[in-house]
């Protein structure tokens, strides 16, 4: 088995705050192997963000990693300090898509300012050499007119090129390993769609993996290799896109896709709402909201079990060691 | 059937202003001869990329804006060419639910004074008729009356769009313009909320025009399908037969852009180029015509109207050959 | 109450509104707390600039009387006046800022070209040249202070108008057929209030300098009112041997006005959105 790009073993993150101890992630796993994309997808609150910031090793003040592991070509993220972070993964070794395009370009620099100031910092060679690095990207990444680009500001371009702009910012010190929250959930779907393609050609083309975290159902068809469906912080159900798409197990992931206006047949939605990580039920976090929970549920600690080759599903009526109903 | 709600040729031009030793500022066109009719108990979808002129097209028809060209007809009458004040009167059987619920609630008024409020300036003087009819919409939207204290904050995302729905429906309207109704929801939230349009909608007899950009969303809760492309409607049609057969080249690319569960079960188009040129900048002729792969020299003179195709409307020069040649079913 | 639990935290606000609320005591209790307060207006001439003592611990000005005792009576002044005037360039303010901010057309521009032109000048210059006008007296100065205070308030109120017009709460009003009264006075006012109270409370210690420039300047109060811009005044002829005379009514000034401020900034954290976000 090839090393994986990232692996995240059993990660548990809580942070505490003026309310008590939020436990925002508890059990979260998953692989990722170079050249896939993996569909991370979860509701508002089930601890994207947090998992995002986890990787990148920005989570807020008061977080607290509980246990597990965040393994990154072998090594493991959590035992970096920050200086080593940034010296030699962040921004030059994984780097990062923000949702928001508008927020993520300081707009009193010229792009170009901006991008070469993070080449400057992660890759060797003189400025003339980084520039026309960029200029390729950015034709690369079908910016128009990409050698005038990099000497305009940020609201000189729409939002698609925009985001054009921050996937080459992305790919500037040739990262292992993207992380893209939404990248497309700002934009409307015919240039959604070119962002889409485009992504998907570069991380065939670079041999990158990408982790893509986005609560449309919808592009995770379109795009990814492999999901893993988030609720309220774990983990439920992990395996490739198509084959969980089409036949999710996972209750929850089920009732998810029933939801989706393609698949809905009436439109139920899941009765009940997500608990909230200040108190969260113990064992299985969707047990209250599940039509087909037991007893045993509520006690069970998260343990996630192989149904399929390549699928791994955190639910009672798929562990083989659970008693029957 | 006659329609409850009928809107010929409206055009409407966004700011522009005289300025004073500097060029005028030429308004921004964005909403260019729309026709369309609404029978009574249909969902229309209004379907367009951001800037298409959608929601101002909604806006107008509720009387917030005014239009510039056209007529628009409620029950046969028209109520178009009146001052705001009056339009909004004349049409107080039109109400509009917002994009963003939340922000269309003063934060500082708690859900029972909002939904009160309401009433009040519709006239409703009787304490003991205001308080049973928000009982009963508080009901009917799923929220109950422990919901009257509380305040905007306290609500989640989905709980707001009942109470936007409640504040609405206290008002006994006939049409409901639903703008962007399932954006930013989360899909178990989204479809709890379509469930809840769809039983609101029966229960009390309502006409909706569904602005969304969602093809998804449309495709299942409306009858009839407009697409509208930089101020105008190009293809207009019953969802069936849109989904189906799409035969405006824009309506086929934004089908094959969208994105579905099952990607490979979409009748293939080319995706476009680039995006849509702002609409302060239109180009000449069909305004889709710099994006379309099937334009030709016509197309970039003449702006196409929209005219019977058979099953609804196109407004495209080409849409005969174009189905011929990508040998659809037509 | 997360709110209280914030402002609590922030220790010069608390200071801030600890001085203001001993002010007001002052203010409220004066004549009663005051060890003597028949010297608002008598005078003993054989006790003339003693310094602190037990007996009178801020010492006694050119007339015998006590100094803490004016100290202590001059808060009423000093409150009054600068309630006053604060109320009143609100009721001035807020309803043209109101109107500016919402109404189109040439009223609206009218409004902020006089504010501009009142703004522009300095506020002292203006109340000097109004107060030396109508004549030297407690109610000149407040009229003086008044008709050039208002437009820091027009400017707030009009700047929260018109980013609150465009909010989706007020477009959800017009579609339902609310009056522009109802509009403006029930629903753009509340979500404006904080700024203004903000501005209001730094105002009122801004008032209390400039009124206490305008007693030093013999604008404002008249003898023998215990008034602590006076007392500085007053105190001049007497200066460097009769320091006392002029530090407590100084101190006075400085305390007050310091109070004031840091209560006003410790309100401006508060109505600061962010905070909002997280209750």
């Amino acid at each position: 088995m090839p090393v994986p790009t990232l692996a995240v073993e059993d990660l548990r993150v809580a942070i505490r705050g003026d309310e008590g101890v939020a436990r925002i992630l508890d059990h979260i796993a998953f692989r990722l192997e170079p050249g896939r994309i993996l569909g991370v997808v979860g509701e508002s609150g089930c601890g994207k963000s947090t998992l995002i910031r986890a990787i990148l090793g920005i989570l807020p003040q008061g977080a607290a990693i509980g246990s597990g592991r965040i393994l990154f070509e072998g090594e493991d993220l959590l035992a970096f300090s920050q200086a080593e972070l940034n010296r030699s993964v962040r921004g030059s070794r994984i780097s990062f898509i923000p949702q928001d395009p508008y927020l993520a370009l300081n707009p009193v620099f010229t792009v170009g300012a901006q991008m070469l100031e993070v080449m400057r910092r992660h890759r060797p060679g003189a400025p003339r050499e980084h520039r026309a690095h960029l200029v390729r990207l950015l034709r690369r990444v079908q910016l128009p007119d990409a050698e005038a680009a990099l000497d305009r500001y940020p609201h000189q371009f729409s939002g698609g090129q925009r985001q054009r702009l921050l996937i080459a910012a992305a790919l500037a010190c040739a990262p292992r390993l993207i992380v893209a929250d939404e990248p497309t959930t700002a934009l409307d779907v015919t240039t959604q769609q070119q962002i889409l393609l485009l992504l998907r050609e570069l991380v065939e083309e670079m041999g990158l993996a990408m982790l893509f975290v986005t609560h449309d159902l919808g592009v995770v068809a379109e795009l990814c290799d492999e999901v893993c469906v988030i609720y309220a912080g774990q983990s439920v159900e992990t395996g490739p896109a198509r084959a969980l798409l089409d036949a999710p197990l996972h209750p929850y992931a089920r009732a998810l896709l029933a939801c989706h206006p393609d698949r809905a047949e009436g439109f139920l939605g899941i009765p009940g709402a997500v608990p909230s990580p200040l108190r969260a039920p113990p064992g299985c976090r969707f047990a209250p909201r599940c039509a087909q929970a037991r007893e045993a549920c509520a006690s069970r600690a998260p343990h996630p079990r192989r149904a399929a080759p390549g699928r791994m599903v955190d639910c009672i009526l798929h562990d083989p060691a659970a008693v029957p109903a | 059937m006659t329609p409850i709600l009928e809107v010929r040729e409206l055009a409407v031009d966004l700011g522009g202003r005289r300025r004073w030793l500097r060029p005028d500022l030429p308004p921004v066109r964005a909403v260019r001869g729309v026709s369309l009719s609404l029978r009574p108990g249909e969902v229309l979808g209004l379907v367009g990329e951001s800037g298409c002129g959608k929601t101002t097209l909604g806006r107008t028809i509720l009387g917030l804006q005014r239009e510039s060209g056209g007529e628009i007809r409620l029950d046969g009458a028209v109520v178009s060419g009146l001052a705001p004040r009056e339009a909004r009167r004349a049409r107080n059987a039109i109400h509009y639910v917002h994009q963003d619920a939340g922000a269309a609630l003063d934060p500082w008024w708690s859900i029972g004074r909002t939904l009160e409020e309401a009433l009040l300036v519709q006239g409703v003087r009787d304490p003991a008729e205001r308080r049973a009819r928000i009982d009963e919409v508080l009901a009917a939207v799923g929220l109950d009356a422990t919901a009257r204290p509380r305040y905007p904050h306290e609500f989640s995302g989905g709980q707001l769009r009942r109470v936007a729905l409640a504040r609405i429906l206290a008002l006994r309207p006939r049409v409901v313009i639903l703008d962007e109704p399932t954006s930013g929801l989360d899909m178990s939230v989204q479809a709890m909320v379509l469930n809840l349009l769809g039983t609101l909608r029966r229960r009390y007899g309502l006409t909706y025009l569904f602005i969304s950009h969602d093809l998804s969303v449309v495709r299942r809760f409306c009858d009839r399908v407009a697409i509208m492309y930089l101020g105008r409607v190009v293809e207009l049609a019953t969802a069936a037969e849109v989904f189906a057969r799409p035969r405006h080249p824009y309506t086929r690319a934004l089908l094959a852009a969208s994105p579905s569960l099952s990607p490979e079960a979409r009748p293939p188009a080319p995706i476009p180029a680039g995006e849509p040129p702002s609409a302060a900048r239109l180009p000449p002729g069909c305004a889709f015509s710099p994006r379309c792969p099937h334009a030709q020299a016509p197309c970039r003179r003449t702006d196409p109207a929209l005219a019977p195709d058979g099953r609804g409307e196109t407004a495209c020069l080409r849409w005969r050959e174009i189905a011929a040649d990508t040998m659809l079913p037509a | 109450m997360l709110v209280l639990r914030k402002f609590l935290r922030d220790i010069p606000a608390v200071a801030g509104a600890l001085i203001v609320l001993l002010v007001l005591l002052l203010a409220i209790l004066g004549p009663w707390i005051a060890p003597y307060p028949e010297d608002a207006a008598a005078s003993h001439l054989l006790r003339r600039l003693r310094p602190p003592s037990a007996a009178f611990p801020f010492g006694t000005d050119n007339l015998g009387r006590d100094i803490l005792s004016r100290v202590i009576l001059g808060a009423r002044g000093a409150l009054t006046v600068s309630l006053t005037v604060v109320a009143a360039a609100m009721a001035i303010g807020v309803p043209l800022g109101l109107v500016a901010g919402y109404a189109r057309g040439v009223v609206p521009e009218l409004i902020m070209r006089v504010t501009d032109v009142f703004l522009a000048l300095p506020q002292l210059i203006l109340a000097l040249a109004l107060a030396q006008l109508l004549g030297p007296s407690v109610e000149s100065a407040m009229l003086a202070l008044t008709l050039t205070y208002w437009p820091f308030f027009t400017r707030i109120v009009h700047a929260e108008t018109q980013r609150l017009r465009g909010a989706l709460f007020v477009d959800a009003l017009q579609g339902i057929g609310a009056s522009t009264p109802r509009i403006l006075f029930l629903h753009i006012l509340p979500n404006a209030l904080s700024p203004i109270i903000v501005r209001a409370t730094i105002g009122l210690g801004f008032t209390i300098l400039v009124a206490a420039v305008l007693g030093f300047l013999g604008m404002g109060a008249t003898p023998p009112d215990p008034d602590w811009g006076l007392a500085v005044a007053q105190s001049r002829g007497y200066l460097p041997n009769a320091w006392w005379f002029a530090t407590f009514p100084g101190l006075a000034i400085l305390v007050a006005v310091l109070g004031f401020n840091l209560l006003g900034d410790g309100l401006r954290d508060l109505v600061d959105p962010r905070l909002r976000r997280s209750r």
